[in-house]
């Protein structure tokens, strides 16, 4: 089960509380985790990633195991400790404005 | 008793301000979508539990929100918003090619005779509809695809459709507004558009008089005379009596013809309204006071509206989508500032009270007239 904890503004819009977790079939990538988070909830696309692209929006970033991933390869896999459960993933909004 | 909904969009959040039809006691609802610049609320003339809103953010891009409960629960729809085609290029400030990027939207228009139907105005300028409430998006190419559209340029605000007008008299007529490209009229339901904006005058371009390039602010119609339009410019109040074909300026004696909402009395269709801005330099009323100015005479003669509304030390803004006007038989004016006040007449304008005073900047009003 993978922990995925996202900003405040996505889990009001998600309608959720505290951590997510998925499951996420295959290879523990990014782009798998993203896929499977889109997929149970359908309004956060296009709010972390370009509908077109697929690439990450430009106030978003990535971390896990306190390392920042957001120029990792999507397709690179993730920390054994995300793919165990162990560590989240993080989607963070840039602090700056308000 | 009929009552009023006034939908308020600002830069954290939705309002949602409801009144009978005495209009001066409010029920306060929101903020809905806190945090997030909310560009546009609006109902369908079909359906008044049906809302659209516009729900925006630098760092999580668009979301589209749906009521079907007059704004009590809302719902994300679709918010994919995609070119059709390649889009190409408009120009940037400095006059190079730019690529036309999405970015959010300003207004939403739902039809007229169809609640699932909705027309969504975007930066960069483009038209979209949906027909199946908000669910998917679909882009009229042939406004964006007019030979002019790679000579556009973004206004200050960013290159905005900001204004949608549907004819009620002829189905396929659309207006639109664009931010700094002027004035457009579509007679095939948006296949096909031409510029209208023959009579604007805008210094500061190359040509003053060009077909397109005119900073239009807002356009104003009034469903009875579907030929006559109203236009707040970037400098400049102007008519039209032949649905845009040609214009001319009715500033008259307005203290400036700087500004930017216009709007037309609900029974009356000679009367009009605009809120005076020092200059485009200086986004802020003349000397401090905040005043809207009525025309009885369809533009030219203005008479200043000032009771209720602060006379000294006042330097708010009106954007050019937060003023509106329901159909009650006491015609009601009601507007938000960049200050968080909403101010509303039941009046016509003759005398003001803020129904609230401490939103955060204020984006848009529009209202509905509740049976």
């Amino acid at each position: 089960m993978i922990r995925v904890i996202l900003p405040a503004h996505l889990r009001a819009l998600a309608r959720v509380d505290g951590e997510v977790r998925l499951d996420v079939a295959g290879r523990v990538t990014q782009c798998a985790v993203l896929d499977a988070l889109e997929a149970r909830y359908p309004m956060l696309r296009g709010t972390i990633r370009d509908h077109r692209s697929g690439k990450r929006r430009a106030f978003v970033r990535f971390f896990a195991c306190e390392q920042d991933l957001s120029h990792e390869p999507p397709e690179a896999p993730l920390p054994e400790a995300v793919a165990s459960g162990a560590e989240p993933y993080l989607i963070v909004g840039a602090m700056a404005g308000g | 008793m009929s009552g009023v909904r006034v939908l308020v969009g600002t830069r954290k959040g939705a309002f949602v301000l409801s009144a009978d039809g005495r209009r001066d006691k409010w029920d306060v609802s929101g903020p809905h979508f806190a945090g997030w610049e909310i560009y546009h609320v609006k109902g369908s003339p079909a359906d008044p539990d049906r809302l659209y809103a516009s729900q925006t953010s630098g760092w999580f891009g668009q979301v589209i929100q749906r009521s079907d409960d007059g704004g009590g629960t809302w719902a994300p729809v679709g918010n994919e918003f995609s070119y059709d085609g390649t889009p190409g290029t408009h120009l940037w400030y400095d006059g190079t090619p730019h690529p036309w990027e999405f970015a959010r939207v300003w207004h939403l228009e739902p039809a007229l005779d169809d609640p699932e139907t909705v027309y969504a105005g975007v930066e960069d300028a483009g038209l979209f509809r949906s027909t199946d409430g908000g669910q998917h998006w679909q882009e009229l190419p042939g406004l964006r695809g007019h030979d002019s559209g790679p000579s556009w340029q973004p206004g200050a605000g960013g290159m905005c459709l900001h204004t949608i007008i549907l004819d009620p008299s002829s189905p396929g007529r659309i207006f639109a507004a664009i931010s700094a490209a002027g004035a457009f009229r579509s007679d095939d339901a948006g296949q096909t558009w031409r510029p209208v904006n023959r009579g604007l005058h805008s210094e500061g371009i190359p040509d003053p008089s060009a077909e397109v390039g005119h900073c239009v602010h807002r356009i104003a119609m009034h469903p009875s005379r579907p030929s006559v339009l109203y236009m707040q410019k970037h400098w400049d109040v102007m008519r039209s009596d032949d649905a845009g074909e040609t214009w001319r300026e009715v500033s008259g004696d307005l203290p400036t013809d700087f500004g930017f909402p216009i709007d037309v009395h609900a029974h009356e269709p000679e009367t009009v309204y605009v809120v005076p801005i020092t200059s485009d330099s200086h986004h802020f009323p003349p000397d401090g006071k905040l005043r809207v100015y009525r025309s009885r005479t369809g533009g030219d003669e203005w008479e200043p509206l000032t009771r209720g509304l602060p006379q000294e030390h006042c330097y708010v803004n009106v954007l050019r989508d937060a003023m509106a006007v329901d159909s009650l038989e006491d015609c009601g004016i009601y507007f938000g500032t960049t200050g968080g006040q909403v101010y509303a007449s039941a009046d016509a304008g003759d005398t003001w009270e803020p129904i609230v005073r401490d939103l955060p900047a204020v984006l848009s009003v529009e209202v509905q007239t509740l049976p």
